[in-house]
């Protein structure tokens, strides 16, 4: 099949390629030419307290966005899943986030409404007589967050609310007749139904989450210091802003092992969600 | 419960929460109409409006260069992934090996590998290649990041093919290229069709390889929107016009096909 053979230069070749990159000291900048170096790229990687950094905030943002994203998801799905005026309209406003350019969200974020000197927030806050907070450099990684939630949030509201209206009204009013209390619904047959949508949602937004880039770049270029450089932007700025191929082979090794631990893990249950 | 009745808290708290949630989007809409100084200056004074920041986006050349980029990679990236993923998906349906689920898990796996992890010795062979900065190249890449979302779209919406249409063309003698052609596209079409949407969206909001791979020949829009960030100079009417420009067909795409699109990001599990 021609797709795997395309699938596989496309991951297989530069894998290998950054596996060979990992164990050599290698920098573009230097004159020196490569030479082999062992383990000493990972060595250093685990010295470095930014890419250990680096991790952390790479979990917090996938723990926080995904916990966040699908409870405001479930909550605004159970919400516009009623007859209302303008329904269309609502999830049409509701979903948009997600179509967005990633760096057209971000900039608009961080000028037009969170930048100190004339975003809306602080305009508002001047004019109720406060001082405006400049969020970024206070908080460089809950805006981070913010912005990135901010995208993900209509994603899993949609799952989950097509998956919602997917949901057989016969069985609610059968269990209603047999005296089931709304509650009771909620648990046995609702939550239930569910989960296949909700263990989705989190496989999809961990596939993105891992990799969130343009974000970062855009908005704080991974600072204040390194307060918002997650696993991705500490690579992309190990090799092409140091020209360092080593060190970042050898930390995108490693990205691609914990992408890998998390795929096996997720992989009965996304087996088990599509039937296959 | 009763379906039928309009609760107004429930309406009044569905309008808040939409707002809120479309409002930065909104707010972006509102101004690209003032000039750069006044959505610096006085965001809240709507007294004066204007199509200054349009007029100056489509005057700059670049722009158009960007859209082109945009447009070709995203409908050649689609079409590549669609071409690599149509024969594919054929093969996992109706002519499925012993170890079909392997073979999908596997395929999918390599989407869960994080495109930094080869950053690196993609810069460095695309370098080599003259690949960097060129639409083919992102093209490639982008369509090689999409592959695997796209073969499990399509074998999601093949596998509910009935087979006896197949087989039946199967006993009639039909090569595999007319069993295709005849028979298995004609009855996916509606699949193809969203399948190819996906695509579109996916392709067109890419924001790793396009803004890594790509200069000043083969950046698209996204990569333009980027330059933005540029602490030099407050443009943010001109930002709003640009991003509104770069993001409306996007958006009205995703509007017309959410549905599909639910499927589609699920792999078929919801339909």
């Amino acid at each position: 099949m021609p797709a795997i053979g395309f699938l596989a230069i496309f991951s297989f070749l530069p894998l290998a390629v950054t596996l060979v990159f990992s164990v050599l000291r290698y920098r573009l900048l230097a004159p020196r030419i490569p030479a082999f170096c062992g383990f000493q790229n990972f060595l250093r990687l685990f010295s470095d307290t930014q890419f250990l950094e680096s991790v952390v905030h790479t979990s917090e943002i996938v723990i926080t966005v995904i916990t966040l994203s699908v409870l405001g998801g479930l909550i605004l799905a159970f919400l516009l899943n009623h007859e209302m005026p303008g329904k269309r309209l609502i999830r049409m406003l509701v979903i948009s986030p997600f179509f967005i350019i990633p760096t057209v969200g971000a900039l608009i974020w961080k000028n037009l409404l969170l930048d100190p000197a004339g975003g809306v927030i602080s305009t508002l806050f001047k004019q109720l007589g406060m001082m405006p907070i400049d969020t970024f450099a206070v908080m460089p990684m809950a805006m981070v967050i913010l912005i990135v939630l901010w995208q993900w949030l209509p994603f899993a509201t949609l799952i989950l609310l097509t998956s919602l209206q997917s949901l057989d009204t016969d069985q609610l009013e059968a269990a209603s007749l047999d005296g089931a209390k709304g509650l009771d619904c909620l648990y046995h047959i609702t939550l239930p139904h569910l989960l296949r949508p909700m263990t989705i949602v989190i496989l999809m937004e961990l596939l993105y989450l891992l990799a969130i880039f343009a974000e970062v770049l855009v908005t704080t270029a991974g600072g204040p210091g390194s307060k918002t450089t997650n696993l991705t932007y500490y690579i992309y700025s190990k090799a092409l802003l140091e020209f360092n191929v080593g060190a970042a082979s050898a930390a995108g090794l490693l990205a691609v092992v914990l992408a890998n631990i998390i795929t096996l893990v997720m992989s009965k249950p996304i087996k088990r969600s599509v039937g296959l | 419960m009763n379906r039928t009745r309009i609760d107004y808290r429930i309406t009044v708290l569905s309008w808040l929460a939409a707002l809120l949630i479309a409002f930065p989007l909104i707010w972006m809409a509102l101004m690209s109409f003032k000039s750069d100084f006044n959505a610096v200056h006085n965001p809240f004074d709507f007294s004066s409006w204007t199509l200054e920041s349009y007029t100056s986006v489509f005057r700059d050349q670049a722009y158009f260069l960007y859209l082109m980029n945009s447009i070709v990679t995203a409908l050649g990236a689609t079409a590549l992934a669609l071409a690599l993923a149509l024969p594919a998906a054929w093969s996992l349906t109706f002519a499925p090996s012993p170890n079909r689920s392997s073979i999908m898990i596997w395929i999918l796996s390599t989407k869960m590998m994080p495109a930094i992890g080869i950053l690196m010795p993609a810069f460095l062979i695309y370098n080599k290649l003259m690949l960097l900065d060129t639409q083919l190249g992102l093209v490639l890449m982008v369509a090689a990041g999409n592959l695997p979302i796209i073969i499990w779209m399509l074998f999601s919406y093949f596998k509910d093919i009935p087979y006896g249409i197949i087989e039946a063309a199967r006993i009639d003698g039909a090569s595999v290229r007319k069993e295709i052609f005849l028979f298995l596209l004609p009855l996916a079409a509606p699949g193809l069709a969203s399948t190819a949407l996906l695509s579109i969206i996916l392709a067109w909001n890419e924001s790793f390889w396009t803004l890594n791979l790509s200069g000043a020949n083969a950046a698209p829009l996204t990569a333009f929107i980027a330059s933005f960030s540029s602490p030099q100079g407050l443009f943010w009417a001109r930002l709003s016009a640009a991003s509104c420009l770069a993001v409306i067909p996007i958006l009205i795409v995703g509007w017309l096909c959410q549905r599909h699109l639910v499927r589609g990001l699920t792999f078929g599990a919801i339909k």
